[in-house]
Protein backbone atom coordinates (compact mmCIF):
# COMPACT_ATOMS: atom_id res chain seq x y z
CA UNK A 1 0.00 0.00 0.00
CA UNK A 2 1.36 3.25 -1.16
CA UNK A 3 1.88 5.57 2.09
CA UNK A 4 -0.46 8.51 1.84
CA UNK A 5 1.02 10.24 5.15
CA UNK A 6 3.98 9.86 2.79
CA UNK A 7 2.85 11.92 -0.08
CA UNK A 8 2.14 14.67 2.44
CA UNK A 9 5.23 15.02 4.42
CA UNK A 10 7.17 14.73 0.83
CA UNK A 11 5.19 17.96 -0.45
CA UNK A 12 5.29 19.65 3.31
CA UNK A 13 9.49 19.46 2.80
CA UNK A 14 9.84 20.08 -1.01
CA UNK A 15 10.92 16.53 -1.67
CA UNK A 16 9.85 16.18 -5.40
CA UNK A 17 11.36 12.85 -5.60
CA UNK A 18 8.90 10.97 -2.84
CA UNK A 19 6.26 12.93 -4.09
CA UNK A 20 6.36 11.85 -7.64
CA UNK A 21 7.27 8.29 -6.48
CA UNK A 22 4.24 7.74 -3.49
CA UNK A 23 1.84 9.45 -6.42
CA UNK A 24 2.91 6.53 -8.93
CA UNK A 25 2.44 3.88 -6.31
CA UNK A 26 -1.11 5.28 -4.92
CA UNK A 27 -2.28 6.06 -8.99
CA UNK A 28 -0.85 1.86 -9.75
CA UNK A 29 -2.93 1.04 -6.69
CA UNK A 30 -6.42 2.29 -8.59
CA UNK A 31 -5.90 5.61 -6.23
CA UNK A 32 -8.60 8.67 -7.08
CA UNK A 33 -6.61 11.07 -8.13
CA UNK A 34 -9.41 13.49 -7.28
CA UNK A 35 -8.66 12.64 -3.57
CA UNK A 36 -5.32 12.23 -3.53
CA UNK A 37 -5.49 15.96 -4.01
CA UNK A 38 -7.64 17.45 -1.87
CA UNK A 39 -6.99 14.66 1.36
CA UNK A 40 -3.43 14.95 0.99
CA UNK A 41 -1.63 17.22 -1.45
CA UNK A 42 -3.57 20.46 -1.01
CA UNK A 43 -3.81 20.08 2.92
CA UNK A 44 0.02 20.03 2.63
CA UNK A 45 0.49 23.04 0.36
CA UNK A 46 -1.95 25.05 2.86
CA UNK A 47 0.21 23.71 5.59
CA UNK A 48 3.47 25.06 3.56
CA UNK A 49 0.96 28.86 3.56
CA UNK A 50 0.60 28.32 7.28
CA UNK A 51 4.52 28.16 7.57
CA UNK A 52 5.26 30.76 5.32
CA UNK A 53 2.60 33.45 7.20
CA UNK A 54 4.49 32.25 10.46
CA UNK A 55 7.61 33.02 9.07
CA UNK A 56 9.25 29.09 9.44
CA UNK A 57 9.25 28.87 5.63
CA UNK A 58 11.06 31.31 3.42
CA UNK A 59 10.93 31.66 -0.59
CA UNK A 60 13.48 28.94 -1.22
CA UNK A 61 11.19 26.73 1.20
CA UNK A 62 7.62 27.58 -0.86
CA UNK A 63 9.59 27.09 -4.17
CA UNK A 64 10.43 23.34 -3.48
CA UNK A 65 7.05 22.40 -1.72
CA UNK A 66 5.59 24.20 -5.01
CA UNK A 67 7.84 22.25 -7.31
CA UNK A 68 6.93 18.68 -5.37
CA UNK A 69 3.30 19.45 -5.80
CA UNK A 70 3.59 19.84 -9.40
CA UNK A 71 5.85 16.65 -9.84
CA UNK A 72 2.86 15.43 -8.58
CA UNK A 73 0.15 17.31 -10.48
CA UNK A 74 1.64 16.31 -13.58
CA UNK A 75 0.82 12.77 -13.47
CA UNK A 76 -2.64 13.11 -11.99
CA UNK A 77 -3.94 16.32 -14.26
CA UNK A 78 -4.10 13.86 -17.68
CA UNK A 79 -6.52 11.18 -15.21
CA UNK A 80 -8.39 13.96 -13.99
CA UNK A 81 -8.76 15.70 -17.86
CA UNK A 82 -9.91 12.32 -18.83
CA UNK A 83 -12.49 12.26 -16.40
CA UNK A 84 -13.87 15.42 -17.06
CA UNK A 85 -12.68 17.14 -13.86
CA UNK A 86 -11.53 20.95 -14.14
CA UNK A 87 -8.87 22.88 -12.64
CA UNK A 88 -9.74 24.89 -9.74
CA UNK A 89 -9.14 27.91 -12.30
CA UNK A 90 -7.51 29.50 -15.09
CA UNK A 91 -5.34 32.25 -13.98
CA UNK A 92 -3.34 34.52 -16.77
CA UNK A 93 -0.18 36.00 -15.20
CA UNK A 94 2.75 38.50 -15.87
CA UNK A 95 4.49 41.54 -15.00
CA UNK A 96 3.47 44.70 -16.18
CA UNK A 97 4.89 46.42 -19.34
CA UNK A 98 8.21 47.89 -18.29
CA UNK A 99 8.94 46.14 -15.78
CA UNK A 100 11.31 43.72 -16.15
CA UNK A 101 11.36 42.17 -12.57
CA UNK A 102 9.86 38.64 -12.65
CA UNK A 103 11.23 36.54 -9.34
CA UNK A 104 7.83 37.60 -7.59
CA UNK A 105 5.40 36.82 -10.43
CA UNK A 106 7.12 33.28 -10.66
CA UNK A 107 6.64 32.71 -6.89
CA UNK A 108 2.98 33.59 -7.44
CA UNK A 109 2.78 31.41 -10.55
CA UNK A 110 4.15 28.05 -8.56
CA UNK A 111 2.06 28.39 -5.54
CA UNK A 112 -1.20 29.17 -7.56
CA UNK A 113 -0.12 26.03 -9.65
CA UNK A 114 0.60 24.25 -6.64
CA UNK A 115 -3.12 25.05 -5.16
CA UNK A 116 -4.64 23.77 -8.47
CA UNK A 117 -5.48 26.62 -10.62
CA UNK A 118 -3.99 26.02 -14.72
CA UNK A 119 -1.26 28.61 -15.14
CA UNK A 120 -0.60 30.91 -18.75
CA UNK A 121 2.40 32.67 -18.04
CA UNK A 122 3.10 35.56 -19.86
CA UNK A 123 6.37 36.37 -18.55
CA UNK A 124 7.55 40.15 -17.70
CA UNK A 125 7.34 43.29 -19.40
CA UNK A 126 3.67 42.24 -21.02
CA UNK A 127 1.77 44.86 -22.55
CA UNK A 128 -1.78 45.39 -22.03
CA UNK A 129 -2.32 44.30 -25.51
CA UNK A 130 -1.20 40.52 -24.44
CA UNK A 131 -3.38 40.30 -21.62
CA UNK A 132 -6.53 40.62 -23.42
CA UNK A 133 -5.24 38.49 -26.17
CA UNK A 134 -4.63 35.90 -23.36
CA UNK A 135 -7.80 36.59 -21.44
CA UNK A 136 -9.90 36.09 -24.86
CA UNK A 137 -8.24 32.95 -26.33
CA UNK A 138 -7.56 31.37 -22.84
CA UNK A 139 -11.07 32.06 -21.60
CA UNK A 140 -9.27 33.08 -17.99
CA UNK A 141 -11.20 33.65 -15.23
CA UNK A 142 -8.34 35.27 -13.34
CA UNK A 143 -5.45 37.69 -14.45
CA UNK A 144 -2.85 38.81 -11.80
CA UNK A 145 -0.64 41.72 -12.88
CA UNK A 146 3.08 42.00 -11.17
CA UNK A 147 4.92 44.69 -10.67
CA UNK A 148 8.41 45.64 -9.01
CA UNK A 149 9.05 49.28 -9.10
CA UNK A 150 6.96 52.50 -7.88
CA UNK A 151 7.74 53.73 -11.45
CA UNK A 152 6.01 50.73 -13.49
CA UNK A 153 2.71 50.75 -11.10
CA UNK A 154 1.23 53.21 -13.00
CA UNK A 155 1.12 50.05 -15.55
CA UNK A 156 -1.15 48.31 -13.20
CA UNK A 157 -3.69 50.60 -13.92
CA UNK A 158 -3.05 51.32 -17.88
CA UNK A 159 -3.54 46.98 -17.95
CA UNK A 160 -6.85 47.32 -16.10
CA UNK A 161 -8.56 50.69 -18.25
CA UNK A 162 -7.26 48.60 -21.49
CA UNK A 163 -9.00 45.14 -20.18
CA UNK A 164 -12.24 47.42 -19.83
CA UNK A 165 -11.73 49.17 -23.03
CA UNK A 166 -11.49 45.60 -24.91
CA UNK A 167 -14.50 44.74 -23.27
CA UNK A 168 -13.09 41.66 -21.20
CA UNK A 169 -12.66 43.58 -18.06
CA UNK A 170 -16.18 42.01 -16.68
CA UNK A 171 -15.28 38.19 -17.29
CA UNK A 172 -12.24 38.39 -14.94
CA UNK A 173 -11.32 39.42 -11.69
CA UNK A 174 -8.07 41.58 -11.41
CA UNK A 175 -5.57 40.54 -8.62
CA UNK A 176 -2.57 42.83 -8.21
CA UNK A 177 0.81 42.27 -6.10
CA UNK A 178 4.11 43.61 -5.89
CA UNK A 179 6.67 45.13 -3.21
CA UNK A 180 5.18 48.43 -3.70
CA UNK A 181 1.73 47.62 -4.18
CA UNK A 182 -0.68 48.34 -1.13
CA UNK A 183 -4.17 47.58 -0.68
CA UNK A 184 -5.01 51.48 -1.00
CA UNK A 185 -3.43 51.42 -4.88
CA UNK A 186 -5.37 47.94 -5.74
CA UNK A 187 -8.94 50.04 -4.55
CA UNK A 188 -7.67 53.16 -6.51
CA UNK A 189 -6.71 51.45 -9.75
CA UNK A 190 -9.76 49.14 -9.88
CA UNK A 191 -8.15 45.87 -8.95
CA UNK A 192 -10.67 43.37 -7.48
CA UNK A 193 -7.88 42.25 -4.91
CA UNK A 194 -4.55 42.65 -3.50
CA UNK A 195 -2.07 39.87 -2.40
CA UNK A 196 0.70 40.51 0.09
CA UNK A 197 2.85 37.38 -0.73
CA UNK A 198 2.22 33.80 -2.93
CA UNK A 199 0.24 32.35 -0.07
CA UNK A 200 -2.31 35.35 -0.03
CA UNK A 201 -2.40 35.30 -4.10
CA UNK A 202 -3.51 31.94 -3.77
CA UNK A 203 -6.18 32.59 -1.02
CA UNK A 204 -7.38 35.49 -3.42
CA UNK A 205 -7.84 33.34 -6.35
CA UNK A 206 -9.62 30.76 -4.52
CA UNK A 207 -12.05 33.04 -3.38
CA UNK A 208 -12.53 34.55 -6.33
CA UNK A 209 -13.17 31.04 -8.08
CA UNK A 210 -15.72 30.58 -5.51
CA UNK A 211 -17.72 33.69 -5.50
CA UNK A 212 -16.84 33.53 -9.40
CA UNK B 1 41.66 42.56 8.33
CA UNK B 2 38.75 44.86 6.25
CA UNK B 3 41.16 46.84 3.50
CA UNK B 4 38.68 49.76 4.15
CA UNK B 5 39.28 50.12 7.99
CA UNK B 6 41.67 52.72 6.53
CA UNK B 7 38.74 54.56 4.94
CA UNK B 8 36.63 54.64 7.94
CA UNK B 9 39.30 55.04 10.91
CA UNK B 10 38.32 58.91 11.53
CA UNK B 11 34.55 58.89 11.62
CA UNK B 12 31.44 57.91 10.33
CA UNK B 13 31.57 58.31 5.86
CA UNK B 14 28.84 59.88 4.61
CA UNK B 15 27.98 57.99 1.32
CA UNK B 16 24.86 58.79 -1.34
CA UNK B 17 21.09 58.62 -2.03
CA UNK B 18 18.52 57.43 -4.56
CA UNK B 19 20.17 57.14 -8.63
CA UNK B 20 16.92 56.27 -10.66
CA UNK B 21 14.50 58.62 -9.31
CA UNK B 22 16.57 61.69 -10.19
CA UNK B 23 17.20 60.22 -13.51
CA UNK B 24 13.51 59.90 -13.60
CA UNK B 25 13.17 63.32 -12.86
CA UNK B 26 16.17 63.91 -15.72
CA UNK B 27 13.81 62.33 -18.31
CA UNK B 28 14.35 58.74 -17.73
CA UNK B 29 11.09 56.70 -18.97
CA UNK B 30 9.34 54.41 -15.74
CA UNK B 31 10.61 50.81 -17.00
CA UNK B 32 13.58 52.15 -18.61
CA UNK B 33 17.20 50.45 -17.31
CA UNK B 34 19.00 53.39 -15.92
CA UNK B 35 22.02 51.96 -16.72
CA UNK B 36 21.25 52.58 -20.15
CA UNK B 37 21.92 56.20 -19.93
CA UNK B 38 25.56 55.80 -18.97
CA UNK B 39 26.07 55.63 -23.03
CA UNK B 40 22.79 57.55 -23.83
CA UNK B 41 23.01 60.42 -21.50
CA UNK B 42 26.31 60.23 -19.97
CA UNK B 43 26.22 64.44 -19.05
CA UNK B 44 22.83 63.51 -16.85
CA UNK B 45 24.09 60.51 -15.01
CA UNK B 46 27.28 62.78 -14.50
CA UNK B 47 24.95 65.54 -12.76
CA UNK B 48 23.58 63.27 -10.19
CA UNK B 49 26.48 62.05 -9.35
CA UNK B 50 27.87 65.66 -9.19
CA UNK B 51 24.70 66.53 -6.87
CA UNK B 52 25.84 63.78 -4.22
CA UNK B 53 29.70 65.09 -4.49
CA UNK B 54 28.52 68.78 -4.15
CA UNK B 55 26.08 67.61 -1.04
CA UNK B 56 29.17 65.86 0.83
CA UNK B 57 29.10 62.57 0.02
CA UNK B 58 32.35 60.93 0.96
CA UNK B 59 31.93 57.72 -1.29
CA UNK B 60 29.49 57.61 -4.30
CA UNK B 61 28.02 55.04 -6.34
CA UNK B 62 27.69 54.03 -10.17
CA UNK B 63 25.00 53.86 -12.27
CA UNK B 64 25.59 50.12 -12.44
CA UNK B 65 23.10 48.30 -10.66
CA UNK B 66 21.52 46.32 -13.26
CA UNK B 67 24.97 46.18 -15.38
CA UNK B 68 25.37 42.79 -15.38
CA UNK B 69 24.92 40.72 -18.22
CA UNK B 70 21.83 38.63 -17.41
CA UNK B 71 20.17 41.55 -16.38
CA UNK B 72 21.12 43.54 -19.53
CA UNK B 73 20.03 40.97 -21.70
CA UNK B 74 16.67 41.57 -20.85
CA UNK B 75 16.67 45.06 -22.30
CA UNK B 76 18.54 43.80 -25.11
CA UNK B 77 22.01 44.96 -23.69
CA UNK B 78 23.89 42.35 -23.55
CA UNK B 79 26.23 43.07 -25.89
CA UNK B 80 27.08 46.74 -24.24
CA UNK B 81 28.34 45.26 -20.98
CA UNK B 82 31.69 46.26 -20.58
CA UNK B 83 31.00 49.81 -21.94
CA UNK B 84 28.04 50.42 -19.74
CA UNK B 85 29.97 49.49 -16.41
CA UNK B 86 33.20 51.42 -17.53
CA UNK B 87 31.19 54.72 -18.68
CA UNK B 88 29.33 54.33 -15.14
CA UNK B 89 32.40 54.66 -13.24
CA UNK B 90 34.06 57.37 -15.05
CA UNK B 91 31.20 59.48 -14.67
CA UNK B 92 31.27 59.06 -11.15
CA UNK B 93 35.24 59.72 -11.34
CA UNK B 94 34.71 62.83 -13.11
CA UNK B 95 31.89 63.99 -10.80
CA UNK B 96 33.92 62.96 -7.46
CA UNK B 97 37.04 65.18 -8.62
CA UNK B 98 39.18 63.35 -5.82
CA UNK B 99 36.64 64.65 -3.31
CA UNK B 100 35.04 61.60 -3.07
CA UNK B 101 35.45 57.61 -3.21
CA UNK B 102 33.87 55.92 -5.94
CA UNK B 103 32.17 52.31 -5.09
CA UNK B 104 30.90 50.96 -8.11
CA UNK B 105 27.64 49.15 -7.45
CA UNK B 106 26.86 45.80 -8.29
CA UNK B 107 23.13 44.78 -8.15
CA UNK B 108 21.45 41.05 -8.24
CA UNK B 109 20.66 39.34 -11.62
CA UNK B 110 16.90 38.98 -10.84
CA UNK B 111 17.20 35.60 -11.35
CA UNK B 112 16.89 32.76 -8.71
CA UNK B 113 19.35 29.36 -8.69
CA UNK B 114 17.33 27.41 -7.46
CA UNK B 115 14.82 27.59 -10.45
CA UNK B 116 17.43 26.27 -12.62
CA UNK B 117 17.10 28.72 -15.32
CA UNK B 118 20.48 30.12 -14.66
CA UNK B 119 23.85 27.80 -12.90
CA UNK B 120 26.39 28.95 -10.73
CA UNK B 121 28.69 29.09 -13.42
CA UNK B 122 26.13 31.46 -15.21
CA UNK B 123 26.43 34.28 -12.42
CA UNK B 124 29.51 33.94 -11.52
CA UNK B 125 30.54 34.86 -15.37
CA UNK B 126 28.31 37.76 -15.54
CA UNK B 127 29.67 39.20 -12.03
CA UNK B 128 33.27 38.26 -12.93
CA UNK B 129 32.67 40.59 -16.35
CA UNK B 130 31.09 43.10 -14.89
CA UNK B 131 33.80 43.65 -11.40
CA UNK B 132 36.51 43.61 -13.47
CA UNK B 133 35.01 46.07 -16.18
CA UNK B 134 34.50 48.10 -13.24
CA UNK B 135 37.87 47.21 -11.89
CA UNK B 136 39.81 48.33 -14.81
CA UNK B 137 38.09 51.73 -15.36
CA UNK B 138 39.21 52.67 -11.82
CA UNK B 139 36.76 51.86 -8.81
CA UNK B 140 38.20 52.21 -5.50
CA UNK B 141 35.75 49.62 -4.04
CA UNK B 142 33.16 47.09 -5.52
CA UNK B 143 29.57 47.34 -3.76
CA UNK B 144 27.67 44.19 -4.18
CA UNK B 145 24.40 45.35 -3.27
CA UNK B 146 20.21 44.25 -2.44
CA UNK B 147 21.48 40.70 -1.76
CA UNK B 148 18.81 38.41 -0.77
CA UNK B 149 20.31 34.83 -1.72
CA UNK B 150 23.03 33.59 0.59
CA UNK B 151 24.45 31.96 -2.30
CA UNK B 152 23.84 34.23 -5.08
CA UNK B 153 25.85 36.49 -2.93
CA UNK B 154 28.89 34.37 -2.43
CA UNK B 155 29.17 34.31 -5.81
CA UNK B 156 28.86 37.50 -6.55
CA UNK B 157 31.96 37.78 -3.89
CA UNK B 158 34.39 35.23 -5.14
CA UNK B 159 33.71 36.95 -8.70
CA UNK B 160 34.51 40.49 -7.22
CA UNK B 161 37.41 39.61 -5.22
CA UNK B 162 39.88 38.64 -7.76
CA UNK B 163 39.75 42.43 -9.08
CA UNK B 164 42.14 42.28 -5.96
CA UNK B 165 39.93 45.96 -4.99
CA UNK B 166 37.99 45.99 -1.01
CA UNK B 167 34.33 44.70 -1.48
CA UNK B 168 31.36 45.44 0.05
CA UNK B 169 28.09 43.28 0.13
CA UNK B 170 25.37 44.65 1.11
CA UNK B 171 21.73 42.90 1.85
CA UNK B 172 18.31 44.07 1.68
CA UNK B 173 16.16 42.87 4.65
CA UNK B 174 12.80 43.52 3.80
CA UNK B 175 11.26 39.92 4.43
CA UNK B 176 8.85 39.08 8.31
CA UNK B 177 7.03 40.91 10.70
CA UNK B 178 10.33 42.92 11.56
CA UNK B 179 11.63 42.96 8.41
CA UNK B 180 14.51 41.74 9.60
CA UNK B 181 14.99 38.85 6.87
CA UNK B 182 16.33 38.54 3.18
CA UNK B 183 13.06 37.50 0.92
CA UNK B 184 14.85 34.40 1.14
CA UNK B 185 15.01 33.76 4.55
CA UNK B 186 18.46 35.37 5.43
CA UNK B 187 19.46 36.84 8.72
CA UNK B 188 21.79 40.07 9.64
CA UNK B 189 23.95 36.98 11.36
CA UNK B 190 24.16 34.88 8.83
CA UNK B 191 24.94 37.38 6.05
CA UNK B 192 27.73 39.32 7.95
CA UNK B 193 29.30 35.90 9.28
CA UNK B 194 29.04 34.04 5.44
CA UNK B 195 30.26 37.02 3.96
CA UNK B 196 33.02 37.58 6.31
CA UNK B 197 34.13 33.79 5.68
CA UNK B 198 33.88 34.83 2.31
CA UNK B 199 36.59 37.32 2.22
CA UNK B 200 34.33 41.03 2.57
CA UNK B 201 35.59 44.02 3.52
CA UNK B 202 32.55 45.37 4.90
CA UNK B 203 29.30 44.04 5.65
CA UNK B 204 26.14 45.88 5.20
CA UNK B 205 22.19 46.70 4.73
CA UNK B 206 20.12 48.51 2.30
CA UNK B 207 17.16 49.35 0.83
CA UNK B 208 14.38 47.17 2.41
CA UNK B 209 12.88 49.19 5.41
CA UNK B 210 12.58 52.57 6.02
CA UNK B 211 15.97 53.91 8.23
CA UNK B 212 14.20 53.53 11.57
CA UNK B 213 14.56 49.55 11.11
CA UNK B 214 18.39 49.59 10.90
CA UNK B 215 20.27 50.80 13.66
CA UNK B 216 18.84 46.92 15.24
CA UNK B 217 19.90 45.52 11.91
CA UNK B 218 23.47 47.25 12.12
CA UNK B 219 23.83 45.85 15.40
CA UNK B 220 23.42 42.48 15.05
CA UNK B 221 25.60 42.60 12.05
CA UNK B 222 28.32 44.28 13.72
CA UNK B 223 28.49 41.54 16.42
CA UNK B 224 27.93 38.31 14.40
CA UNK B 225 31.31 39.56 12.97
CA UNK B 226 34.55 41.77 12.57
CA UNK B 227 33.84 44.21 9.59
CA UNK B 228 32.74 47.75 9.13
CA UNK B 229 29.10 48.17 8.48
CA UNK B 230 27.84 49.66 5.68
CA UNK B 231 24.07 51.36 5.97
CA UNK B 232 21.81 52.57 2.85
CA UNK B 233 18.40 52.96 4.23
CA UNK B 234 14.98 54.01 2.44
CA UNK B 235 13.19 56.92 3.43
CA UNK B 236 10.32 54.89 4.85
CA UNK B 237 8.17 52.71 2.70
CA UNK B 238 6.08 54.42 -0.50
CA UNK B 239 2.67 55.68 0.12
CA UNK B 240 0.61 56.09 -3.41
CA UNK B 241 -0.42 59.50 -3.73
CA UNK B 242 -1.95 61.27 -7.00
CA UNK B 243 -0.23 58.57 -9.36
CA UNK B 244 3.35 58.55 -7.53
CA UNK B 245 4.82 56.95 -4.80
CA UNK B 246 5.71 59.48 -2.14
CA UNK B 247 8.18 58.73 0.64
CA UNK B 248 7.25 58.98 4.31
CA UNK B 249 10.52 60.24 5.65
CA UNK B 250 11.90 63.67 5.15
CA UNK B 251 15.63 64.30 5.36
CA UNK B 252 15.67 65.90 8.93
CA UNK B 253 14.00 63.06 10.17
CA UNK B 254 16.14 60.55 8.41
CA UNK B 255 19.52 61.86 9.77
CA UNK B 256 17.97 62.21 13.14
CA UNK B 257 18.83 58.33 13.07
CA UNK B 258 22.35 59.14 12.53
CA UNK B 259 23.23 58.76 16.06
CA UNK B 260 21.89 55.85 16.41
CA UNK B 261 23.34 53.90 13.58
CA UNK B 262 26.91 55.03 14.63
CA UNK B 263 25.95 53.84 18.37
CA UNK B 264 24.97 50.59 16.86
CA UNK B 265 28.57 50.37 15.02
CA UNK B 266 27.97 51.99 11.30
CA UNK B 267 30.93 52.79 9.24
CA UNK B 268 28.90 53.82 6.18
CA UNK B 269 25.26 55.85 6.41
CA UNK B 270 23.79 56.55 3.15
CA UNK B 271 19.94 56.80 1.76
CA UNK B 272 18.36 54.23 -0.71
CA UNK B 273 15.00 54.77 -2.60
CA UNK B 274 13.16 57.89 -2.11
CA UNK B 275 16.28 60.03 -0.52
CA UNK B 276 18.25 62.56 -2.41
CA UNK B 277 20.85 65.39 -2.30
CA UNK B 278 19.12 67.03 0.57
CA UNK B 279 19.02 63.64 2.87
CA UNK B 280 22.80 63.92 2.40
CA UNK B 281 23.22 67.18 3.33
CA UNK B 282 21.34 66.26 6.12
CA UNK B 283 23.50 63.43 7.30
CA UNK B 284 25.85 65.39 7.00
CA UNK B 285 24.80 68.40 8.98
CA UNK B 286 23.60 65.54 11.82
CA UNK B 287 27.60 64.21 11.64
CA UNK B 288 28.89 67.63 12.68
CA UNK B 289 26.33 67.58 15.19
CA UNK B 290 27.70 64.08 16.97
Amino acid sequence: MADLAKLYEAILNGDQKTAVAVTQEALAEGCDPMELITKHMVPAMDEVGRRFECEEYFVPELLLSARAMKGSLELLRPLLAASGAQPAGRVVIGTVKGDLHDIGKNLVASMLEGGGFEVIDLGADVPPERFIEAVREKNARIVALSALLTVTMPAMRRTIDALKEAGVRDQIKVMVGGAPVTPQFAEEIGADGYGENATAAVALARKFVQAG
Amino acid sequence: MSRLAEWTAQRVLITDGAWGTRLQELGLDPGEIPDAWNLAHPGRVEQVAREYVEAGSDVILTNTFRANRITLAAAGLADRTREINQSGVALSRRAAAGRARVAASIGPTGKMLMTGEFTPEDLHAAFLEQAEALAAAGADALLIETMSDLEEARIALRAARTTGLPVIVSFAFDTGRNRDRTMMGVTPEQAAAEMQAGGADAVGANCGAGIERFPALCARMRRACSLPVWIKANAGLPEWREGRAVYSTDPTEFAAHLRALVEAGASFVGGCCGTSPDFVRALVAAREAL
